[in-house]
């Protein structure tokens, strides 16, 4: 038996880098019996990569381990697989649900665990063939659904379930395992009411008595402040608060959660553009982006502004360009210059002087096999027939081979793209010469007004500040309106003029970017569904 | 990388990785061996210049039913399993064509002209079908060609041809499987400007008519439609983003390739002297997919050059591995030993098929 002064579990200095980048640095954490943690910080802070870690699961291993310790009651243990952690009493509730829709919650609930009896097949052939315990499995299962507290069907079938009743049967797997002593829940009320929410966090309760500790990972401060014994709150892999939930407050959570030194990052030179015509007037509008859901957002965007659009990931802030570009199913009016632009129709935005860099680079923004001179020009010739010339009275329109060439170097040199040459294939670039490249391709269309998602995602500090500078210029220089979509908050506040901050699917709020960042750390989680 | 190093300094030994690399191993291996075969034919008194003719004259019949894959491999629609299909398009077109009492060169023009409306409306058709099913094209282009064939084979025997030269003899009704087209546009190509010098023949006319058409691909591939075509194949969701309809894209590179399929066939059949109804259709998609194949292309990436290239070594192998072989063993077993290597070298190809980054 452990000694009752030992911790459950402990994390001494976890240490972990992808590549040189590293996203987890000295980490401590410890966790006793029956004690429930809530961990938060922003996308990205390292919250789920230090849960890996934890699960033993491969993506760690396979980027070359971690640095550290983890100790379970006292001694050191290293999960190699997600078995082991398993084994070892630690459960793991994801985001995504992992159960087979055409099984009754009970099946689910112990798959591969099953109660089973010998049969004379199974006697010859081995124990594969054995025959179900049905009758105790349902004994299993009802103690594993009154362990949590919460009624749910144990026949019905999961594929007929609500939402929320998937929620409670992973949670009753994880539970149905004898041996469990903590169990990871992460963002596990994201997709529930809020009435089964309430539910969780009684059932999350319920554990905590019977001696299991939770690890509570959430955007839903108050959740955390109502159920756990003590806050840790995560932000740039390191673990900036960890204080007894007692003695702390929604307020100070989102403070601690997105401020940096962050007085200093905001930039002196933001513009006040209230009083410019409005270029673009979204009302009403929907998005039916899958995970970037855009439920009602109405918006005026000033011309020649850089508007910011933060708030969490899954909030739907990436959904209001994707939606009003035509790339997914959207409702609602959004009026430029003066008309109307309609909906679903990718090209006649294009023809509207709209331009789009997508946050999905290897999927939308580029031609991964082709060379940077089909990814430069491609959009422009076919929305403005640049890059072309014409014989038989424009009924042959052919690729002005040298126009290409001749833009796609002087973006290379403008944008400090690194390559070979204009005739390098684009998935031959890193990540943030392919990003320069998106941009590249957006300038060549000349817009009036540009949207850009996500443009700093996945690359270094150095390209980061050439993007941002780089948009930074066209705006200034060409009076493009600029709309910027970002998950970091810092990023938007040292380039933007406004920010608006999506929350649950609509506009929370928008506030100048010099206002101090714990009042846009407010927005981001006063609405999250 | 390697354009940076100074050339100079190169080995023989990198040089010759670097033309292996670009070549590609495999096409050098085949390659290498059609080559040994052609050293081999006058030792087992297969002549030389005679095995050359009949390879250029293989390559001038199926040269543009390998041409007809490079649009649907520039959308991004795959191999086309469905070339039956254009096939089909361009047997209407001949049958019709002698039907109606056209005679001599006219006859291969009028094949043409009514092939063509056939083949673009079975093309829409079945590119409406593969914009459907978007992902699984080339297994249902397998059966859409498959199914044609069958099709027609009912409808072969029920239309109502009367033309003597092509109904079967006792019941005067039905078409034959075989139909000779003397008289007709029999070597109509082959026969202009061609070249003959001993043994030596080569087809100019035929030659000059594939050419003409990988001209006008290549051409047509440096269009801006062309370009959005490539861009399609190459990644849909960018195209789409950039305001092309990729619909439309794809129905246009689909009816494309069946109208190359329906003169491929016309072409194929003034070089071969017969036009072959029934089930002759049925086999024909795999060697072409082979020879493109081979000839290095991916499954969305083709250029004229891997048409050229695949359908030389393709043909060169499957007509001189039967005539050597025989030759060698002194016994008629041509048939199987061609059955052995054009299936040896569909599978060969098949597994080179290569997937585009994602």
């Amino acid at each position: 038996m452990a000694d009752r002064n030992t911790p459950l579990l402990e994390m001494r200095n976890i240490k972990k880098d992808f590549f040189g980048n590293q996203v987890l640095s000295d980490i401590n954490l410890t966790l006793s019996e029956g004690e429930v943690l809530g961990l938060c910080g922003e996308n990205g802070a390292g919250k789920s990569t230090l849960m890996k870690i934890l699960f033993g699961m491969d993506v760690i291993r396979e980027t070359g381990g971690y640095e550290g310790d983890v100790l379970l009651n006292g001694e050191k243990v290293q999960f190699s697989t997600p078995f082991d952690a398993l084994a070892a009493g630690i459960g793991m509730v994801h985001q995504e649900f992992s159960l087979i829709p055409g099984f009754t919650a009970t099946e689910n609930i112990l798959l591969n665990r099953e109660p089973k009896k010998r049969n004379i097949i199974s006697e010859i052939f081995g124990d594969r063939l054995d025959t179900l315990d049905y009758n105790e499995m349902t004994g299993r299962a009802e103690r594993a659904i009154g362990k949590m507290g919460f009624s749910i069907d144990k026949d019905m079938v999961i594929s007929e379930m609500p939402v929320g009743h998937k929620q409670f049967t992973e949670i009753a797997r994880e539970l149905s395992k004898d041996s469990l002593k903590l169990l990871i829940l992460d963002e596990p009320t994201a997709v529930l009411t809020e009435k089964e929410a309430e539910a969780l966090l009684d059932s999350i309760r319920a554990m905590s008595k019977q001696g299991i500790a939770v690890i509570f990972i959430t955007h839903r401060l108050h959740e955390i402040l109502s159920v756990c014994d003590k806050v840790v709150v995560m932000r740039d892999g390191f673990v900036v608060s960890d204080v007894p939930a007692a003695e702390t407050t929604v307020n100070e959570i989102s403070k601690k959660m997105v401020g940096r030194s962050v007085e200093t990052a905001a930039k002196a030179d933001i513009r006040d553009m209230s009083g410019a015509r409005t270029v673009m007037s979204i009302r009403r509008l929907w998005v039916d982006m899958p995970g970037e859901t855009v439920r009602d957002v109405s918006l005026d965007i000033k011309e020649g502004e850089i508007l910011g659009i933060g708030g969490l990931a899954g909030q739907g802030k990436l959904g209001i360009p994707n939606g009003i570009m035509g790339l997914y199913e959207a409702g609602g009016t959004v009026e430029f210059d003066g008309k109307q632009i309609p909906l679903n129709s990718p090209r006649r935005c294009l023809d509207a002087s709209l331009a789009f860099v997508s946050e999905d680079r290897r999927g939308v923004g580029l031609l991964l096999d082709e060379t940077l001179e089909w990814n430069v020009a491609f959009p422009a010739m076919q929305v403005q027939d640049k890059f072309l010339k014409s014989y038989l009275g424009g009924l042959i329109k052919w690729r002005d081979e040298k126009a290409i060439r001749d833009v796609t170097e002087r973006y290379i040199d403008e944008l400090q793209i690194k390559c070979t040459g204009s005739k390098q294939k684009a998935k031959e670039l890193s990540g943030g010469n392919q990003q320069k490249v998106c941009l590249a391709k957006a300038f060549a269309l000349e817009p009036k007004f540009l949207f850009v998602s996500e443009p700093t995602r996945g690359i270094d500090v150095g390209a980061k500040a050439l993007v941002l500078e780089a948009l930074r210029r066209f705006n200034r220089d060409s009076g493009v309106t600029v709309v910027m979509i970002s998950s970091e908050l810092e990023e938007l506040r040292s380039i933007c003029d406004r920010i608006a901050i999506v929350s649950g699917g609509r506009i929370a709020g928008i506030l100048p970017a010099s206002d101090p960042s714990e009042d846009f750390g407010m927005l981001m989680v006063s609405m999250v569904k | 990388m390697n354009e940076t190093l100074d050339k100079t300094n190169l080995t023989l030994g990198d040089r010759l990785r670097g033309f292996v690399d670009a070549f590609g191993l495999p096409r050098l291996i085949i390659a290498a061996f059609l080559l040994m075969l052609y050293i081999a034919a006058p030792f087992v008194g297969a002549g030389f210049w005679m095995q050359i003719s009949n390879t250029i004259n293989r390559f001038s019949w199926n040269a543009i039913m390998v041409l007809a894959m490079v649009p649907m491999i520039h959308s991004g629609c795959g191999l086309n399993f469905g070339l039956p299909l254009g096939i089909i398009s361009g047997l209407l077109g001949a049958t019709l064509s002698i039907e109606l009492g056209f005679t001599g060169p006219m006859s291969f023009l009028m094949a043409i002209l009514i092939a063509t409306p056939f083949s673009v409306v079975l093309g829409m058709g079945y590119g409406w079908l593969l914009n459907k099913i978007k992902g699984g094209e080339m297994m249902i282009a397998t059966y859409v060609g498959f199914s044609s064939v069958s099709f027609m084979c009912m409808m072969w025997l029920l239309l109502p041809y009367h033309s003597p030269t092509m109904v079967w003899g006792y019941a005067g009704k039905g078409l034959r499987t075989t139909i000779s087209l003397e008289g007709f546009y029999d070597k109509v190509l082959a026969g202009f400007l061609q070249i003959n010098i001993g043994t030596l023949s080569i087809p100019t006319g035929t030659l000059l008519f594939f050419a003409l058409l990988a001209f006008g691909m290549w051409a047509f591939l440096h269009t801006k439609t062309g370009t959005a075509m490539t861009a399609v194949g190459s990644n849909p969701t960018f195209a789409k983003a950039a305001g092309v309809n990729v619909d439309k894209m794809r129905m246009l590179s689909v009816v494309l390739s069946t109208w190359l399929a329906a003169i491929g066939i016309l072409v194929y059949e003034q070089g071969f002297g017969f036009i072959q109804l029934y089930m002759a259709p049925f086999y024909m998609a795999l060697p072409a997919v082979s020879a493109i194949l081979i000839g290095g292309a991916s499954v969305n990436k083709a250029s004229i050059a891997n048409v050229i290239i695949g359908t030389f070594l393709f043909q060169g192998i499957v007509t001189m591995t039967p005539t050597v072989m025989n030759n060698m063993i002194h016994m008629d077993m041509s048939e199987v030993i061609r059955v052995v290597a054009s299936q040896g070298m569909i599978l060969y190809a098949l597994t080179r098929k290569t997937e585009a980054t994602k």
